[in-house]
């Protein structure tokens, strides 16, 4: 799985909660979408470059998911 | 000519429900208010002669051949144009009228030629049945006289002849354009005996405007419009009706068979998506099916540069199970995966992904509507709760505005443009939002009240300033949004859309669309009347596109465009079965009906049925599958009859990502683009040789009935359940039929589903379940499947994919009408005279700025690659904006489409890409490596080692 491209997915992702009038609800719209959509592998990869890059190029909103709802998401 | 198996009553039926009594020959009949006197007539049993009519068209009045008497009237009213009334005393025969109608048979006959015996239509002709009828015995005139005996045939359409000498002028095949079709193509040249029947200006039919939908020869009384298939094989003796593989339309079709060889396909007059309508595809491209590129046998090979070699069913499908089973040992459980074709059956596509969930053991499954309409059914999903469409195409009948987004009709979905067509020459408001001028924004007596000619990538910001002038004009329906939605999150939009940012004048900043147009589209949709949106790839293929369905489903519910005839939220699905294959689970993170992997009580119900455990996390989708296989960790995959090397974007990456691949099964008719990177071909069956389902755009489930062996010997859901068996998982299924009736239990929204109730019913659409026994037409009625309709905020965000000094222009794809996705089926019949090439087409400003001209070989290029094909310069699409099509895969079309793609489902952004655009003299890069790769390929197929018979 390229990291970029996985970047790429979830800043999209993002783009769309991001205009949620509630922060909160925003983040865990992103972290939902993943959850449901995103195959394990997938995940791995992006919590991978979360951890190895510090997530450089995720917007605020998808670092934020990732890390708040690490739990869920991980695997 | 009409099928076979036709009855026709002579006029239309009205539909209303008030009926009167009148007697016809001393027979009393009831009939339905409004109807004519021939109908009643042929309801009592005692049908008229008749020429100029048929129960298709409206009635014309022309041939005479019909005359009654009516008591107490004067002379002899045509029966076709003479309404019945209640109590009126009706005869249909008398000596006189008896000697009036062989007066107006002589008359015709001697203008015909005599050569019965040798006609196509021959024991099929209404001239002939007619002449018989009305008892003429001979023709007093001879032939010596002028005459149109000489006139000169046209066979320039390759499906059709016209041959004038034939011709009664009755003007049925110009009704039927103009009726029907809608195209207007044929006309009535001259006057009195010099009439005769002109396809566009004195033109032969190829160089007329003629669509070739086949709707005049349908209605032509004699063999004057015959198809050419009647003249080499004869007529049919039987008839299947079955459902067409081509378009989301899902047309009914009667086949006209002569042992195994299919004579015609007419369209079924009682069909519930066409009402005896049909395309130039459906009705003459079925050529495919016995095309000698065909394969028939099973074949394996080692490696991609092996020649291929043709085995047993029994050896090719042990080789699968163990080559898959051998990879999910070394590479582990998710390192393989099918994807599902929606060209398939919905029991074929539903077998494919239960043989990935309940035999590879994972969800690694997806479908083609990935690269098509995955948006839609996120879209719809979220806001109305469920991943379909509204309507039945019958709704728009009652539509007082049309708004046409990212479709073209008449080109994607023909027989449903007709249809709409119709409403719109009645007087219904148009909206056209599109960056080209389709042929919907002007054609005979239709013009698009707005042509929104917005900039491609721009979807949203057009529909939030739609929404703007809507909410702050006091255009919006609130009893209906407040009482029908969540009003916390109708407020929340309302407050959303009225941003200045989404005002006309800004918008138009995004969009190129001037305010005012945008402010009086606005206003059309959203005035009181019935409203309703109609829309394709040119809202789902784009990086919003998921965003852009939600859109416009907030402005259906703030109107109140929804939940009724007329209205709604309308999806034009590319294939025949892309709804179904969606419905059945194809999808890597929901099992039919749409349910989550990840709920467990839906997950219990198919493990119980199944007897197996299931995976509650989501799989690959296909771009995943590529980019798993690029990484090594996919490396197996069982495809059913899809080309993704052709028709998904970034060409070359999927090259790569299929080098990469232990063992690729392709199921498939040809050996197209997919399998010349296979290892396993499995060859498939086409839709005339199997039973089975599909599911149009309206939700409906049609029958498709076996009208031929299958040439290779298995229908693909055979094939699919050898597969799991070869595994270690029985799949025993006798017909397709018990496979529904597995759908149906473990599926809520199809629980009342059979093959009997459809044979029965002739369609169901779903839901079909206690509540709704018959089906479900429209949807949303009352309130939404999901509750209270959900309003999303739908922010604009242009696209990664921008235009530069390097790639100053944006290119958009598209389809044709004559072409069918890849072309594999189209390019393998007479179809490939309207469309032998895909072509490039520009406006004259760009054309000349690049030294241009029309014909001209360019090159295409793009951050992805480069690929060469000819020039059309035309002012249809506007300046900045080039246009193709992916038809032909030596085009190469999607090399030059890049992996940018829809934020929630994936779906590929094929409506915007970067490019330049220059003249060159030879092909590219990548189009010799094709022309070399294709060689080679085609060497090792002919090179196969032949099994023994």
């Amino acid at each position: 799985m390229d990291a970029h491209h996985l970047v790429k997915m979830a800043n999209g992702i993002g783009d769309f909660f991001a205009s949620e009038p509630d922060q909160a609800k925003g983040i865990k719209g992103v972290a939902d979408h993943i959850r449901a959509f995103w195959e394990p592998r997938m995940r791995k990869q992006i919590y991978m470059y979360l951890d190895q890059a510090s997530g450089e190029g995720l917007r605020d909103i998808v670092l934020k998911a990732l890390r708040d709802y690490r739990k869920e998401l991980a695997v | 000519m009409q099928s076979i198996t036709d009855i026709d009553l002579g006029t239309k039926k009205p539909s209303s429900g008030k009926t009167i009594t009148l007697e016809v020959d001393g027979v009393a009949v009831s009939v339905p208010e409004g109807s004519s006197v021939m109908l009643a007539a042929s309801l009592a049993g005692h049908s008229v002669p008749k020429l100029c009519s048929t129960d298709t068209l409206e009635a014309f009045g022309s041939c005479r051949l019909c005359m009654v008497e009516i008591e107490g009237r004067r002379g002899y009213p045509a029966s076709c144009t003479t309404p019945a009334e209640a109590g009126m005393k009706v005869r249909t025969q008398s000596s006189r009228l008896g000697d009036l109608r062989r007066g107006v048979m002589e008359l015709y006959i001697s203008d015909h030629p005599l050569d019965c015996l040798t006609c196509p239509a021959n024991g099929h002709c209404e001239l002939q049945d007619m002449a018989g009828a009305v008892g003429l015995r001979e023709v007093r005139y001879g032939f010596d006289g002028e005459n149109h005996l000489h006139a000169e045939k046209d066979t320039s359409n390759p499906y059709f002849t016209f041959d004038p000498s034939k011709c009664i002028v009755c003007s049925r095949c110009v009704r039927a354009c103009d009726e029907i079709q809608g195209t207007l193509a044929l006309t009535i040249d001259g006057r009195g005996f010099a009439s005769k029947i002109s396809p566009g200006q004195n033109q032969d039919f190829m160089d007329s405007e003629c669509v070739s939908c086949g709707a005049c020869v349908q209605a032509c009384p004699t063999a004057t419009l015959m198809e050419k298939s009647v003249y080499s094989y004869g007529q049919p003796d039987r008839v299947v009706e079955t459902t067409c593989a081509y378009c989301g339309v899902g047309c009914s079709f009667k086949a006209e068979v002569k042992g195994n060889q299919v004579v015609r396909m007419v369209p079924n007059k009682n069909g519930h998506a066409n009402e005896g309508h049909s395309c130039v595809k459906g009705r003459f491209a079925f050529g495919y099916t016995t095309h000698p590129d065909r394969i028939t046998k099973p074949m394996i090979r080692k490696s991609i540069q092996d020649p291929w070699k043709e085995v047993t069913w029994g050896e090719a499908i042990g080789h699968v199970a163990s080559e898959f089973k051998r990879i999910q040992e070394k590479h582990g459980r998710d390192s393989i995966g099918a994807v599902t074709s929606s060209r398939c059956t919905n029991e074929e596509t539903f077998l494919v992904q239960k043989l990935v969930r309940a035999v590879f053991q994972n969800n690694n499954v997806d479908t083609c509507a990935r690269v098509c309409h995955s948006p839609t059914g996120y879209g719809l999903k979220t806001t109305f709760g469920t991943s379909a469409g509204t309507q039945e195409f019958r709704s728009v009948d009652e539509t007082d505005v049309v708004l046409v987004i990212g479709a073209n009709p008449t080109e994607g979905h023909p027989v449903f443009a007709s249809r709409m067509k119709r409403t719109l020459r009645g007087g219904a408001g148009l909206i056209v939002v599109d960056p080209r001028a389709i042929d919907l924004v002007r054609s005979p007596h239709i013009k698009a009240d707005y042509h929104l000619q917005l900039k491609p990538g721009t979807n949203v910001a057009l529909l939030n300033g739609i929404s703007h002038v809507i909410v702050t004009e006091g255009l919006a329906n609130d009893a209906f949004a407040l009482e029908r939605c969540d009003p916390a999150e109708y407020q929340a939009w309302k407050t959303f859309v009225s941003q200045a940012k989404y005002s006309p004048e800004e918008v138009e900043q995004v969009t190129g669309v001037p305010a005012d147009q945008i402010r009086g589209a606005a206003r059309l949709y959203a005035r009181q009347g019935n409203s309703a949106i109609y829309y394709g790839l040119g809202v789902t293929e784009h990086s919003q596109g998921s965003t852009t369905v939600i859109a416009m489903a907030n402005l259906a519910m703030a109107t109140g465009n929804i939940g009724r005839e007329g209205v709604g939220v309308n999806p034009l699905r590319g294939q025949n079965n892309v709804q179904g294959s969606c419905d059945m689970g194809s999808f890597p993170h929901e099992l039919s009906g749409y349910r989550h992997v990840s709920d467990a009580a839906a997950r219990a119900l198919f493990e119980k049925d199944w007897n197996v455990t299931l995976q509650s996390e989501p799989g690959l989708r296909i771009p995943n599958m590529f980019d798993a296989a690029l990484d090594g960790s996919f490396k197996g995959m069982y495809i059913q009859g899809e080309d993704f090397v052709q028709s998904d974007p970034n060409t070359q990456h999927i090259e790569k990502a299929m080098s990469q691949m232990e063992c690729v099964v392709v199921q498939d008719l040809f050996l197209n683009e997919t399998a010349k990177f296979a290892h396993v071909f499995l060859p498939g069956s086409t839709f005339l040789e199997k039973d089975g389902t599909f599911t149009n755009a309206e939700r409906r489930i049609q029958l498709v009935r076996k009208v031929m062996p299958p040439v290779a010997g298995l229908a693909d859901w055979e094939i699919t359940a050898e597969i799991s068996n070869a595994m270690g998982y029985p799949m025993k299924y006798n017909h397709p039929s018990e496979i529904m009736d597995e759908i149906a239990r473990l599926t809520p929204t199809f629980a009342g589903v059979s093959f009997e109730k459809i044979d029965k019913l002739g369609s169901v659409q779903w839901p079909c379940n206690e509540k709704a026994p018959e089906g479900t037409p429209t949807m949303h009625i009352g309130g939404f499947v999901r509750g209270k309709g959900k309003f999303v905020l739908t922010e604009y965000v242009a696209t990664d994919e921008r235009t530069s000094r390097k790639y100053p222009l944006i290119l958009t794809t598209g389809r044709t009408l004559s072409q069918y996705n890849v072309g594999a089926q189209t390019r393998r019949t007479a179809n490939v005279v309207w469309h032998e090439e895909d072509v490039l087409e520009i406006h004259p400003h760009d054309a000349e700025n690049r030294g241009i001209k029309d014909g001209q070989t360019v090159e295409i290029a793009s951050r992805a690659g480069k690929v060469s094909l000819s020039a059309k310069v035309t002012e249809r699409i506007q300046p900045g904006v080039v246009y193709t099509t992916f038809h032909h895969p030596d085009t190469g079309t999607n090399v030059v489409t890049t992996e940018n793609s829809d934020w929630a489902t994936s779906c590929p952004e094929y409506k915007v890409t970067a490019v330049e655009v220059t003249p060159v003299s030879k092909p590219s890069e990548w189009q010799e490596h094709f022309r070399e790769f294709t060689e080679q390929q085609e060497e090792l197929l002919a090179q196969r080692v032949v099994s023994k018979p």
